[in-house]
């Protein structure tokens, strides 16, 4: 893991002086970090990184784990999906097994930190502890909220009200509580092999055993084969701008194996793509860091043209990368994008064409909005921002309840 | 709160947590009800955290109400008025309230009888308000060449806070008080005052601060008042 200076060189110093002012506020509050499982998954992805990174800074963090079994992952993924929008029913065993295994949990952890910081629906429960110890309670929401299921909203509602304050990550998955509502938005870490500089030689080898033509352009979407991510739409996109501007396309994900909706929307895609030389549909295995780093670099402009989207890293990722994004304005996307700023927010096929034959047409315009798509990754929606919000958040609870507090 | 020392300058920065009020507006009717009823912090939220966050964009995309009239109701009038409103007149955010929703009401008299236009779905405007934390940073100017020095190292986040936040909160965070009662620099004081901090970006706006003392010390050095 990187240490916390290895930053300055994306954010400069000035910014890293800063994170040490603020958490030289917080130097006897212990933190402990609540989530339901130790790896896999972007919440211990992020909690792998930030957690060294709050120690570095004095604060006393630490990251605990439920205890659950099969059947209560059944549930709360069940109850996952439903947040998503999904419409599930859950029997009574369900809803008692849930609340049995939070009370098990609630029985065996010590939950006597100063803050606890629970995330996502699966131990959100926890938080029936929080009257005997006083101490202060934070529910992170790592998911879209835009649309939950009202069975589920209306259970977990009840257990959210109990603590001194939520986290969403985009505007629109803002619900109507009785606890304030933050709006923390998620991050990519520049050292990560997903984010981190490539060697040109790599970037070609990657092209290279993919068989794509690094001499002409490329237009990719990095995105699993889901009807979300609209990958039929990005191939009718392609079509129409292929007439008029050479181009190769990428649509490299995973999720089609072990996902029955995932094999379907691929065959849906190899339909229309109809062994255009031209296409590439990648399936890539789940440890391919570094290929979806290369194909996002050799690319000379990003889609994200989702229809529903969580907060959209790969546009992030895509940005970082200096590239210029096409996407939907949906979720958190019209926070990384600016419109005609730093990408290009589109609602149509026929618009993403449009815009897409704009920017190979216009090299110029479409280096501009990468350059600024990258500066404005670089200071809003790098790790060190989510790092300095966390710290803010945890100084919201030790200070007065003020719109402006003087430290 | 260690506050200056006594005759000298001390830099703040601040950062800000940003809070969502689960209110959301999809037409002119429902932002201008908004408007009306939201804390003071949320107005300054969305008339001045464009300036931060898009500081390296130049030029920058307008303030939030403005940014959302143009691209989401695809008013573009109203757009320009709204981004246009003079924010360096004000010191009291219920004045910019009241400016804001002087021009919304009068745009929906000239729209009377049309029908509503809505946002697309998805494009809704929400409503944010923010807590902002104000820490002092280690720089503190004595002079006129460390004010200088000064200016130069401390993060945009300080420039920000000291130029846009701090005349909503507290007088003596003001750059232009302090180098007309402390220094006697009067004009040096009105040449900051007379800046439009809106219309550039902060790193603009540092390098024109620190012009405006060189040129003010390399005057005192060959003379000149």
């Amino acid at each position: 893991m990187a240490k916390l200076r290895e930053y300055e060189q994306f954010v400069g110093s000035d910014v890293i002086d800063e994170l040490e002012l603020y958490a030289g506020k917080l130097q006897n509050v212990s933190v402990q970090n609540i989530n339901s499982t130790a790896v896999g998954g972007g919440v211990a992805e992020i909690l792998t990184r930030m957690i060294p990174l709050l120690k570095e800074l004095g604060v006393n963090a630490c990251w605990d784990v439920i205890k659950g079994g099969e059947k209560f992952f059944e549930v709360t993924k069940k109850m996952h999906n439903a947040l998503h929008g999904q419409q599930v029913t859950f029997t009574r065993d369900e809803i008692d097994l849930y609340l049995y295994t939070n009370e098990q949990n609630r029985n065996e952890m010590e939950l006597n930190r100063d803050i606890i910081f629970i995330h996502d629906p699966q131990p959100c429960a926890l938080v029936l502890a929080k009257k005997s110890n006083g101490n202060r309670w934070i529910w992170r929401c790592h998911i879209d909220f835009s649309n939950p299921d009202l069975f589920t909203w209306q259970f977990l509602k009840e257990y959210i009200n109990k603590y001194d304050v939520s986290v969403f990550s985009a505007p629109s998955f803002a619900r109507k509580l009785k606890v304030p509502q933050v709006l923390i938005s998620p991050s990519i870490d520049p050292t990560s092999d997903k984010n981190k500089e490539l060697p040109d030689e790599i970037i070609t080898s990657v092209l290279e055993k993919f068989g794509i033509d690094r001499k002409r352009p490329i237009v990719t979407q990095i995105s699993r084969f889901d009807y979300l991510k609209d990958p039929v739409g990005v191939v009718k996109v392609f079509k129409l701008v292929k007439k008029y501007a050479d181009c190769q396309l990428v649509l490299a994900g995973g999720g089609a194996t072990d996902d029955p909706e995932g094999a379907k929307v691929l065959n849906d895609v190899r339909e229309i793509v109809e062994n255009d030389p031209d296409i590439f549909l990648l399936l890539l295995p789940p440890a391919s860091d570094i290929e979806i780093n290369a194909l996002q670099r050799a690319s000379s402009v990003v889609l994200q043209k989702s229809l529903k989207e969580g907060f959209g890293l790969t546009v992030a990722e895509a940005l970082w990368k200096s590239k210029p994004v096409i996407a939907g304005a949906v979720g958190g996307i019209p926070l990384q994008i600016t419109n005609k700023y730093s990408g290009l927010l589109t609602h149509s096929i026929e618009g993403t064409a449009f815009a897409l034959k704009q920017l190979l047409q216009n090299p110029d315009y479409a280096k501009r909005l990468g350059e600024n798509g990258r500066e404005n990754i670089r200071r809003n929606f790098l790790i060190t921002r989510h790092l300095r919000d966390y710290l803010l958040l945890f100084l919201s609870l030790i200070t007065k309840n003020e719109d402006v507090v003087y430290l | 709160m260690d506050n200056k020392t006594a005759n000298g300058f001390r830099f703040y920065t601040r950062q800000n947590l940003i809070f969502l009020l689960g209110r959301r507006a999809k037409n002119l009717s429902e932002l201008l009800a908004g408007i009306k009823a939201v804390p003071p912090m949320t107005i300054f939220q969305h008339t001045h955290h464009y300036l931060i966050q898009h500081e390296h964009i130049s030029p920058e995309p307008p303030n939030d109400f403005a940014y959302w009239i143009t691209s989401a109701l695809q008013d573009k009038l109203l757009g320009e008025k709204i981004a246009s409103i003079d924010l360096r007149r004000y010191s009291d955010l219920e004045k910019i309230r009241t400016e804001l929703i002087n021009i919304v009401k009068t745009a929906q008299e000239d729209i009377e009888g049309m029908p509503h236009h809505n946002s697309p779905s998805g494009e809704e405007f929400h409503f944010m308000s923010a807590r902002s934390f104000v820490f002092p940073t280690k720089y503190v100017a004595n002079t006129l060449q460390e004010f200088k020095e000064c200016l130069e190292k401390v993060s945009v986040y300080s420039i920000y806070f000291h130029v846009f936040e701090a005349r909503f909160h507290k007088k003596e965070f003001d750059f232009s008080l302090w180098l007309s009662k402390s220094l006697g620099e009067e004009k040096l004081a009105e040449e900051f005052s007379k800046l439009d901090p809106y219309t550039q970006t902060i790193e603009n706006l540092r390098k024109t601060l620190v012009k405006l003392i060189m040129n003010k010390l390399e005057g005192n050095k060959n003379g000149k008042a």
